[in-house]
């Protein structure tokens, strides 16, 4: 099986409300030197079978349709590398 | 890209403009070069683009809104009338009372939360911005086909979406409509109405006045969110395809908004300010230039001073931009430390951006160089005036002529209780509780009434029970078949709901959605709705405070009915004397007040049973209106009756329905003599409503009706747990209540 992980993001020129609160709570908690903060979402989806093309491009639609909300976000899909764990 | 600058602009005159593309006619663009004697800069088009669109300028409605002002009855109430951001209305003990309706049409549709969010948002900075603490809001809803695909799409995002902001804000939601049409499928209408109240000495305005006085925009920061939605999202009409254009929306953020109230509240108390307006539509062009054209003398703006979310936005961008949350404030100089101070306590970011100048121009830098040089009368209030050409379609005549007083009505009492139980179970008719559940009603502690009464109402003196009630209205089926009169019924409507709570009502607000008025159909029904509204508002002593007008409303060719929501505001004395809409005393008497003529025109019934639009609406009898408003007001301030329902859609068996519902009792009816029993039950003739009575205050209210002219019939008693006209049918509450409950659920949650 294999992963494929789809990153949300408000597009850079919506308001993030929520990056901004956590932007702020920064300094009071006595981290400095963040000078901005966006949050978005991560969608880790668990693929049967292999991920080829024809997979990645139906990931692509479900991901434009529904994962995300592409009037205000951005997103990504990628595979992640998985490192091969052989058994002893 | 080198700075546009006026001197460059000077130097250049013959560089191409993509005025077009801002939603400029060529003529538009000539009468700018014409104002500055050379070609506009960059930011300076921008500005003009933005401010001259239809949204901001009113070009094509503004001849016809006159009217308001010209036909506006003498009142005394009124402290400030149209034309400032919302109008002020004096409601005795040393209060104001501060109120508006607004569309959010377009966002909501594009991006349902959000679109909703925002425009509750902008209504309550409106608010905020005349010197009055918000106290309550409203939706006037309005969508496509209940079982319609994108229904379930946009619906529930824009009663989250009021929900959301709402909530956060704290404010209760305390009344609006929910109406279901496939002419709005594609064109949604997400109307917002807030309330505010202030004293009297508490009122600002929106001015720049006294030479070298500060300008401070404070609030959220600027970002490239909803640059030129003002022109492209409110100005043109979705082609069949849907929202290709797909500009980036607003995203709301209500916690700053409630700390923007407060910061503004306290510079209020502390007098700090000279002037303010709020950021709405066209941003930064729309506050700076009217400010300083409604203002003494010119401005001067450091546009590079502008804190940004985003520090690659270009003059023009942070011009355009509809950033939420933000207010821009007149401050005199030696105010300004107490001011930034407060903001600073609020967790406000303020900045200085400009000052008062003794010119007569709005100037504009960037980093010292000169980007707007332009008289700010000619941006804010001297846009185009257009005279659009309007004709009576067509099809007027034909709609008109196909009279649903003819349509095949039920033959005997079983087919009567069918129908009676597919009315109240119809999506339009159906309880609106799943929806209106969803917003906080009583946060706050002073809502008195809401949703699904007649007005909702809330008291603004503990000590008193002073209060105030509101309610909106619209019907554009009625509308469609004559905009006259469809406008003249929704203001009768919502002035009858004011006073069944047993409020007076005292001046009007109104968010007209309509069609193109490039569509010389569509502009006929906004000419005759605005004629309409102006001649009944002065029929009835409520002038028109304020409101908003939003156009192109259609699909292609596809325009929504022509839809004029109404409302009223009104007052009371003490909350403690309201009527509610309930009948919960057994043995109460049931009296219809007003005439019931064969009226079904437009009506639910039509709708339900037929999907049938023709014929005429309603007759209006403004001064029957009148007579019966001052009926059930003193009725309920000496205590003659009980409960008070206004009939309008669905007629007394809707009425009848949502009282008997509410108050858990069932009612025994019997038809009046001379009525057809079909017509009483289903007829819309407006100028009605319905009460209980206690038996020991009927002689009283009869002699009352009788000597004042009012038609009052006993039509039966309050009694039982069913629905019962004697001779015809009887259901039971148990299965009206499941009828009229069921629905809503079913389709959305």
């Amino acid at each position: 099986m294999a992963r494929v992980v789809v990153d949300v993001m408000l597009k850079p020129e919506i308001l993030d409300p929520q990056g901004q609160a956590v932007q702020r709570a920064l300094p009071r908690l006595g981290y400095e030197g963040i000078s901005d903060v966006r949050q978005g979402k991560r969608f880790e989806l668990e693929v049967e079978g292999p991920v080829d093309d024809d997979a990645l491009a139906r990931i692509h639609q479900l991901a434009e349709t529904f994962l995300a909300n592409t009037v205000i976000e951005d997103f990504t899909v990628r595979v992640e590398e998985r490192e091969e764990v052989t058994p002893a | 890209m080198s700075l546009d600058t006026v001197k460059h602009a000077s130097d250049t005159p013959d560089v191409e403009q993509p005025w077009a593309e801002l939603g400029l006619k060529r003529d538009e663009y000539d009468r700018i070069r014409e104002i500055l004697g050379r070609r506009p800069t960059g930011a300076e088009l921008a500005m003009y683009s933005v401010m001259w669109s239809e949204h901001c300028s009113y070009k094509s409605s503004k001849v016809h809104l006159k009217q308001f002002g010209e036909k506006a009855p003498a009142s005394d109430a009124m402290l400030v009338g149209i034309g400032e951001n919302a109008g002020v209305v004096d409601v005795g003990q040393g209060y104001a009372v501060t109120f508006k309706v607004e569309s959010h049409n377009h966002p909501s549709y594009i991006e349902p939360y959000q679109g909703a969010a925002t425009g509750i948002g902008g209504i309550v900075r409106d608010i905020l911005a005349m010197g009055a603490r918000p106290v309550a809001v409203m939706d006037p809803l309005r969508f496509g086909a209940a079982d319609h695909p994108d229904t379930r799409r946009v619906l529930p995002g824009v009663v989250a979406g009021i929900g959301g902001y709402g909530n956060c804000l704290g404010l209760p939601n305390i009344g609006g409509e929910v109406v279901f049409d496939p002419c709005y499928q594609g064109n949604p209408l997400v109307n917002a109405l807030c309330v505010g109240v202030m004293r009297h000495e508490d009122i600002h305005l929106a001015k720049a006045s006294g030479t070298g006085n500060k300008v401070i925009l404070y609030g959220a920061r600027t970002g490239g969110d909803g640059i030129g939605g003002v022109s492209v999202l409110a100005s043109e009409t979705f082609d069949e395809t849907g929202p290709a254009k797909r500009p980036a929306v607003q995203v709301g953020d209500p916690f700053q908004e409630k700390l923007l109230i407060e910061c503004t509240l306290e510079v209020f108390k502390e007098d700090l300010v000279v002037g303010i307006q709020d950021l709405g539509g066209a941003g930064l062009s729309c506050a700076t230039s009217e400010l300083a054209s409604a203002g003494s003398g010119g401005m001067r703006v450091e546009l590079d001073t502008v804190p940004l979310r985003d520090s690659t936005l270009s003059p023009e961008e942070i011009l355009m931009s509809e950033s939420q949350e933000r207010m821009c404030a007149i401050v005199e100089p030696g105010k300004v430390d107490r001011f930034l101070e407060i903001c600073e306590k609020w967790d406000v970011i303020a900045t200085v951006i400009g000052e008062v100048t003794d010119g007569d121009r709005l100037e504009i830098y960037w980093h010292g160089e000169q980007i707007v040089d332009v008289p700010p009368r000619t941006v804010a209030h001297e846009g185009p005036v257009y005279n659009r050409p309007y004709a009576r379609p067509e099809w007027q005549d034909a709609l008109q002529a196909d009279d649903a007083n003819a349509l095949p009505r039920p033959k005997d009492g079983d087919e009567l209780r069918e129908q009676v139980l597919r009315l109240v179970g119809s999506p339009n008719q159906a309880s609106k509780a799943w929806i209106t559940d969803q917003y906080d009603r009583y946060v706050l502690g002073n809502t008195v009434l809401a949703q699904p009464e007649d007005s909702g109402m809330i008291r603004i003196d503990e000590e008193t029970g002073l209060g105030v009630a509101v309610a909106t209205d619209g019907n554009g089926r009625y509308a469609k078949l004559d905009p006259y009169t469809g406008a003249q019924l929704a203001l009768a409507e919502s002035y009858r709901n004011v006073a069944a709570t047993g409020a007076k009502p005292l001046a009007v607000t109104d968010c007209l959605n309509f069609g193109s008025p490039e569509d010389p159909g569509a502009m006929w029904q906004f000419a005759e709705a605005c004629r309409g509204l102006a001649d009944a508002c002065r029929t009835l002593g409520t002038p028109v405070t304020g409101g908003n007008v939003s156009l192109y409303n259609q699909t292609g060719d596809t325009a929504i009915h022509p839809t004029p929501v109404v409302g009223v505001l009104g007052v009371i004395d003490d909350v403690a004397r309201r009527t509610p809409m309930a009948f919960a005393e057994e043995g109460q008497l049931v009296y219809l007040l007003g005439d019931t003529r064969e009226e079904l025109g437009g009506s639910a019934w039509s709708q339900v049973i037929h999907d049938h639009l023709g014929g005429m609406p309603p007759k209006v009898d403004l001064e029957r209106e009148r007579l019966l408003a001052e009926i059930l007001i003193s009725a309920s301030r000496d205590g003659m009756i009980d409960a008070a329902h206004d009939l309008s859609d669905g007629g007394l068996v809707q009425a009848l329905t949502e009282s008997c519902l509410k108050g858990g009792k069932g009612a025994r009816l019997v038809v009046p003599d001379g009525l057809d029993p079909f017509v009483f039950l289903f007829s819309e003739s407006a100028g009605r409503a319905i009460v209980s009575v206690p038996r020991s205050e009927e002689l009283r209210f009869t002699d009352m009706c009788g000597a004042r002219g009012l038609p009052a019939a006993r039509i039966g008693v309050v009694d039982g747990d069913a629905i019962e006209v004697q001779g015809q049918f009887s259901v039971s509450l148990a299965e009206l209540r499941e009828a009229h409950e069921a629905t809503i659920p079913a389709l959305l949650a």
